[in-house]
């Protein structure tokens, strides 16, 4: 369709004047968005309150959709669990039988890990859970990979808190509001978490790909250790996440490390529960004992 | 001959076409509300609970206002592309005023092809869009870039794919909602 001769608005000077400030208006606009942009990229929490307050409004919908999204696939569950169901509840039976003498032997180590702790004279607090919610949506067209939570202040959650599933880690807060919070997921490549291999302690860095993988990077130099199906979890190192949160399983090897992929996934997983920093206490004072006072933890 | 009670036609209301149209205007409230509506309900899309492991969902924000710059040229201002930008970097979680930069450039893209080719249909239109998306797409990846660590531009042509293919239907979503914004 041709455009409307707006173009040439005849002999009316009222209207040519009208036409070239719509030009001058979107020529500024562009510019003071420009301004906005180099703002928000020196500063990233700078627009924070503008990006809680468009999460709060459209966080009732968002909610409803995703209790619905939830029960429908609580429906489908219970559905597919009627199939085969003697057959599984043997299955189970027997499974549940091999592992109750491991957890017997789980129960034992962890009250013996208690007492050498206690020996070690080693306080931490961990898994302090803060709340419970659920990831009521995310960046899903955008390359960042930052996730919304149903509860924010009111149930004290704040910037720099772990969150983590059923399954595993999550990611962590860097934006709350007063019943929202923003969380980045493991798998933005802004989030580096410290990890190691369960199997021997490993330790290595992931960084998200942004596309649902993470990249583990060994810190010793050298030819990558890692074999696929290596199981990741957290390390506990710099005193953020707690040790022994599950993380990712290796899929691939690559020359200097291997992609892995979480085992949480946002968008499968009922609840997150946001934690309280391991050692919180011992990374402020650290923060605090920093020689030029200056050297805080870069907000998000 | 008597007529059955049955038969008699009871007065209904008139349809449509035998009203008289004579001095019926059309709404200025739906008239403005409805493409100011769309572009920011689809900007929107986002908050619902969609998860996706990459960049997939297409940004139907940017979809809806190019079809209707590319649809109904004149209805938005040159300056439009700024606000709406603006609005839908509220929800998309890109740094802020990356979308309002990014969509201003494109719909001032649009005005100088508009200076150029006059005469244009549909799939032309469509092609200008399927240039202008991956543009912004990219260009959305490198605002991103600068604040933060950003991954590698590869990662984002299914989205790409995906955008431009879903720009015909949307285009039809608009179209639809353009008869009724200006319906009697």
């Amino acid at each position: 369709m041709a455009p409307p001769p707006h173009r040439r608005p005849g002999f009316s000077r009222k209207a040519q004047y009208g036409l070239f400030v719509t030009y001058v208006a979107a020529i500024a606009g562009t510019v003071v968005a420009a301004l906005l942009l180099s703002i928000s990229v020196v500063d990233p929490t700078g627009f924070s309150a503008l990006r809680t307050f468009g999460a709060e409004i459209t966080a009732p919908v968002a909610r409803v959709f995703s209790a619905v999204r939830l029960s429908a696939q609580n429906a489908t569950r219970v559905a597919s669990a009627y199939i085969d169901a003697a057959s599984k509840n043997v299955a189970l039976e027997k499974k549940a039988e091999a592992e109750r003498s491991k957890m017997i032997e789980a129960h034992a180590l962890r009250i013996e890990n208690a007492r050498l702790r206690g020996l070690l004279k080693l306080t931490e607090e961990s898994g302090q859970k803060i709340a419970i919610g659920r990831l009521i949506s995310s960046t899903a067209s955008s390359t960042r990979r930052v996730a919304t939570l149903s509860v924010g202040r009111n149930y004290g959650v704040e910037r720099a808190q772990p969150v983590r599933g059923p399954a595993g880690l999550i990611g962590r807060v860097i934006e709350s509001g007063p019943t929202t919070a923003r969380i980045l997921l493991v798998t933005d490549a802004e989030n580096l978490v410290p990890v190691m291999r369960i199997s021997d302690g490993l330790p290595a860095f992931s960084a998200g790909l942004g596309d649902g993988r993470v990249l583990i990077k060994p810190l010793n130099l050298g030819e990558s250790p890692f074999k696929v199906g290596d199981v990741i979890v957290t390390s506990g190192n710099g005193g953020l996440y707690r040790p022994n949160i599950p993380f990712a399983r290796v899929v691939r090897k690559t020359s200097d490390g291997a992609l892995a992929i979480p085992f949480a996934d946002p968008g499968n997983t009922p609840y997150a529960i946001v934690e309280q920093q391991y050692q919180s206490e011992a990374r402020t004072a650290q923060q605090k004992a920093a020689p030029d006072g200056k050297a805080k933890e870069v907000k998000e | 001959m008597k007529i059955p009670v049955t038969a008699i036609r009871l007065p209904t209301r008139p349809g449509r076409e035998y009203e008289s149209r004579f001095d019926r205007e059309q709404s200025v409230l739906k008239m403005l509300a409805i493409p100011i509506a769309s572009v920011v309900l689809s900007s929107m899309v986002t908050t619902l609970p969609i998860f996706t492991a990459e960049p997939l969902l297409p940004p139907f924000g940017l979809l809806m206002f190019l079809s209707w710059r590319l649809m109904r040229p004149g209805l938005l201002p040159v300056w439009s592309g700024v606000p709406f930008g603006l609005i839908d970097d509220l929800f998309s979680g890109q740094p802020f005023g990356s979308a309002g930069l990014l969509w201003s450039l494109a719909i001032l893209t649009i005005e100088v092809i508009d200076s150029r080719v006059v005469w244009r249909d549909y799939r032309q239109d469509w092609l200008i869009a399927a240039l202008l998306i991956p543009a912004v797409l990219l260009g959305g990846l490198w605002s991103a870039g600068l604040a933060h660590a950003a991954p590698e531009p590869g990662l984002l042509v299914p989205q790409m794919i995906v955008s431009v293919l879903l720009y015909p239907l949307v285009v039809r979503v608009c179209a639809r909602l353009d008869s009724w914004r200006l319906a009697t």
